[in-house]
Formats: structure tokens, sequence, C-alpha cells
């Protein structure tokens, strides 16, 4: 179990500092707890089962969730009360569960957006025109005729366009053929060039371990296992992934693929 | 030649109604706000007009020139306070608070102006017309409304697909989270909408008032004929709101040629047929709820 991706330098500054965050549904706790913290240039991935609580630790590190408990610091700037428009700006960008384009917009305009308070970067149009040729072909057609790998390549690159340090990607892989979802990946190792820090949520523990410098494991909203894909043992992670239970693992794409 | 003449004033009392179910139509695209104070609004742009321009020394027909601006502040000040804060709690909540304020304001308005009949004086203005036979005759002032109803409709389509901010006002409609991820403070970009919204009921109400007397409780009636443009035309559709607006007012002219008392009813009838026929309405997105 070796990830690929180089993990950047112990030296390296912390860029995203969590701590004690909980977050509840109404009553119900989501996220209990949970501390981490990234050092710039690294790839960091959430894993867990549905319901993990991995989507609501995103939504709240981009502050569509309000926290219950607990702080967030970007590069040591307190952003736990800061709406998701000051949060971009602060340099957050998350690409959402579902891909969540804008159907009756055009491709062209959904790029747009993701323009809309972008900071100064390497990211522009003509840099996302370059990596996907298709969507300036495809400009003007609506955004809801996509398919779903286009959809989330156009929903990427309009996280993109905003130039963030750090780029929360939530189930990259979700509904996607297998093939689809390499493409993208691959695309991960360019955007660590460009000095970007991300911090993603994968159901498919396969494709975490292949891409991430940390590991990281929730079960029922709270923290199981962390370490590198090189420290963790299978064991241990099929445990941490599914509680105390052995169960078979059946998910797809799930957890015992990798041995 | 009276049909051609029902046609005609069909489609420029259809105008008018365009005009006045624009705002309708952008507060629910927008915000999925259903303004059961829409036409009470109209009546205080109309009452406004009446107290202001005489005091500020400006002719009735430029009246607008107060009223719009004034209203579009009023529209961004009440979405970001009332309207946002209703919108926090439920879309019943957001009905309940509109239907209260239309009460409101009926009340505060028969208070203030008493419940008789006002109009607002643009002199000679009002009689003058065109006439191309001796049975047509258009009034310069359904004209001057139908071709404002036109270049307003026209400007908003143009400023929503073509400008930043329009294209982040339907980012807003479409995917609020989303947009909000991109950058969008949607609450600011919902005042805008609503800003514009209540400039152009200003200028329907002023419309009206010039068109017609009016009162306290004008606004009730006309928001149902609102109501049947927007869904006629189709849930969404700036231009759908427009054809909306003539094809209300065309059956309505038409119905009154066969029968003076079946002019309303005709237009109800047509409106009826549509939401039969094709509950999208002509241009429509999606379903009238």
């Amino acid at each position: 179990m070796t990830g690929t991706a180089t993990p950047p330098a112990e030296s390296a500054p912390v860029l995203l500092e969590v701590r004690n965050l909980s977050a509840h549904h109404g009553q119900l706790p989501a996220v209990r707890d949970v501390s981490l913290s990234l050092r710039a240039g690294e790839t960091y991935a959430v894993i867990g089962a549905n319901g993990a609580g991995k989507s609501t630790l995103l939504r709240t590190l981009a502050g569509l969730h309000r926290p219950s408990a607990g702080t967030v610091r970007l590069d040591g700037v307190d952003v736990t009360r800061l709406s998701p428009e000051r949060r971009l700006q602060a340099g957050i960008a998350l690409v959402p569960e579902g891909r969540r384009l804008f159907p009756s917009l055009s491709v062209h305009e959904n790029l747009l957006v993701g323009t809309y308070r972008a900071r100064p970067g390497p990211f522009h149009l003509a840099r996302v025109h370059d990596l996907f040729p298709w969507m300036a072909e495809r400009r003007n057609q609506k955004a809801a005729a996509l398919s779903g790998g286009e959809q989330q390549a156009v929903a990427l690159c309009r996280a993109l366009l905003a130039n963030p340090r750090l780029l929360l990607l939530d189930e990259l892989s979700l509904g996607l053929a297998p093939i689809i979802v390499e493409r993208i990946y691959a695309l991960l190792p360019q955007l660590l060039a460009d000095g970007l820090t991300v911090l993603l949520v994968e159901q498919d523990v396969g494709q975490a371990l292949r891409v991430a410098t940390h590991l990281h494991c929730l079960l029922e909203g709270s923290t199981t296992l962390t370490g590198t894909p090189d420290e963790l043992r299978q064991e241990d992670l099929e445990v941490a992934y599914f509680g105390g239970l052995h169960l078979e693992p059946v998910a797809p794409g799930g957890a015992g693929e990798e041995a | 030649m009276v049909w051609v003449n029902a046609l005609i004033q069909g489609i420029l009392v259809g105008g008018f109604y365009a005009l006045f179910a624009c705002g309708l139509s952008l507060l629910f695209g927008v915000m999925g706000i259903i303004n059961l104070a829409h036409g009470d609004l109209a009546v205080i742009a109309a009452f406004v007009a009446l107290t202001l321009a005489p005091a500020a020394h400006v002719p009735m027909v430029w009246s607008f020139v107060l009223v719009v601006p004034l209203f579009a502040l009023g529209g961004y000040v009440l979405q970001r306070t009332l309207l946002q804060a209703s919108l926090n709690r439920s879309p019943f909540t957001t009905l309940l608070v509109t239907f209260g304020l239309s009460v409101v304001i009926e009340n505060v308005l028969l208070e203030v102006f008493t419940s008789n009949g006002q109009s607002l004086n643009i002199g000679t203005l009002i009689a003058d017309s065109f006439n191309p036979t001796t049975t047509i005759s258009v009034p310069y002032l359904s004209l001057v409304v139908l071709v404002v109803a036109v270049v307003v409709l026209g400007s908003l389509q143009l400023f929503l697909s073509r400008t930043r901010t329009g294209r982040m006002i339907r980012a807003v409609a479409d995917d609020r989270e989303a947009a909000q991820l991109s950058g969008a403070n949607y609450q600011h970009l919902f005042g805008i909408a609503a800003a514009i919204a209540f400039a152009t009921v200003a200028l329907a109400g002023l419309a009206y008032g010039m068109y017609t007397e009016f009162s306290f409780d004008a606004g009730t009636a006309n928001l149902l004929f609102a109501f049947e443009a927007v869904v006629i035309g189709g849930i969404g559709s700036l231009w759908g709101t427009l054809v909306g607006g003539i094809v209300l007012g065309i059956a309505q002219q038409v119905g009154g040629q066969i029968n003076p008392a079946y002019q309303i009813l005709a237009g109800h009838l047509v409106f009826l047929a549509v939401l039969v026929v094709r509950p999208r309405g002509l241009f429509g997105v999606r379903a009238a709820a």
C-alpha cells in the first residue's frame, strides 16, 4: 500500500488547521471533535463509509455548514465564522458533491461564474481551455446537457478559476466511470505543481491511497485513524473504515481491493 | 375592423400587463418569492407620485424620475430585511409575510389617502391618440407603455444574460450554495433583483395611475392579471411574460368585443386553458406549481 504522491517537506508551513471541529444536522452529530492539519502542498484524503461525515466536514470547512464547536484556521487566520463567499476570497474553494453546476447556464457561463471573485493566480480561462479543449468548443452548450464526467471537469475548473490556495474535493469519483475518474485525478500533480493544497474526500479508498500523502479515516463522524499511506496497515484501515465489525469489504471499489 | 381594433387594443393593454407582471416574474424566478403584495406596491407607486410630483414641481409624466429610484432603493432594503428574514424561515412564511404586507399596505393607504378614487393627471396627453382609420384608435399613452414594457423586458434580458451581475443572479437562482462557493453574496444579489423588480412595479403603478382611476385597494384585482400573464407566458421566461401579457390582453379585448360582460372572463378562460394544455406556460422552463 504505497501512495505515489510525494509528501511535502516536514518544514512546509501549515496551511489549514482544524481543531476539535463538531457539526450537527439538527440534533444529529455528523462530525465529532475532528482535528487535522494540512501542510502546504499536501494531498490530504479523508476517507470513510457513507454517512461518516466526510461531506459535512468539507461543507463546514467551506462555510456552507455552521460548526457547533471548534475552529478552522487558514494560514493562521481564524475563518470559522466567515461566510462561504468570504472563505473563497481567503483561498478555500470547494468542488461540491454532485458537481452542482448551474444547469440553465452554458458551459462557458459556468466557468465565468468561477472567475467572479477570483484571486490572482495561475488559473484563467485560457489555461482551462488548454486542459480541456472541448470546453472551448462546446462553450455555448447548457451545462445540464453534459455527461457526468464532463460536468465534474467543469465543476473542478470552476473552482480552480477562483485560484484557491486550498482546494476541497468532495467525492470526485461519485457516479463516474473509473476511466473518467482516473483522468480527472491525473490532473492532481499539475495542480500541486501550481502550489495548490488539496483536501479530498473519497469513498473509494483505493483511489485515495493512490493520490494522497496523508490519510484520515472517519467513522460516524469521529476520527478513527490517521497516517501516511505507507504507515497504514490494511487490517487497521478496514477496522477504521467499517468499525469494529469485520465485515466482508463489499463496497464498490472498496477497502479490500487494494491488497 | 372591430376585431382588428380588439386585437390592437389587446396588444396595447397586454404591454401594461407584461410591465406589471415582470417584477412578479423576477421575484419568483430568482428568489422563489410569491409576492402577494405586488399589486399593492404598484398602487403605492401611484400614490407616491400623486404626493411627490406636485411637491417637487415635477410634471406628472416625469414622476417616474422620482418614484423609480425610490422604489429600487425600497426594494433592496425590504429584500435585505423583511423578505430575507422570511426566506430564511420557509417559503410558506414568505407567502404569509407578503400577504400580511398586502393587508398592511392597503390599510395604511386607506388611512392616509381615504377611499377616494384618484388619478395621475397628465393633462391632454391622456386623450391624444393616433388614428390610422376611423374605427381604430391607438392612444399614445398605451403605445408608450407597450414600448416601455418591451424596452424594460429586453434590457432586463440583456442584463441577465450579458453582465457579470446578471449572470450571478441567474447562478444564484439555479443553485444558491454553488454560487456562494464561487464567491456570490446571495443576499446582495437578491437585493439587486428585488430593486429591479420594485423599479418595474413602480413603472407599472405609474402607468396604471395615468390610465385610470385608482384607490387604495386597486392592487389586489390587478395582481391576478399579473399572475395570469406570468403563468401563461411560463415561469422563468421574461419574453414569455411579455407574450403572456399580450395573450391575456387580446383574450380580454376579444371577449369584451363578443360581449362586454365577458371581458374578464375570457382572460381567465384562456389562462385556465393554458394551464390545462401546457402547464409549463408557453415559454416556461418549469411547471407552474
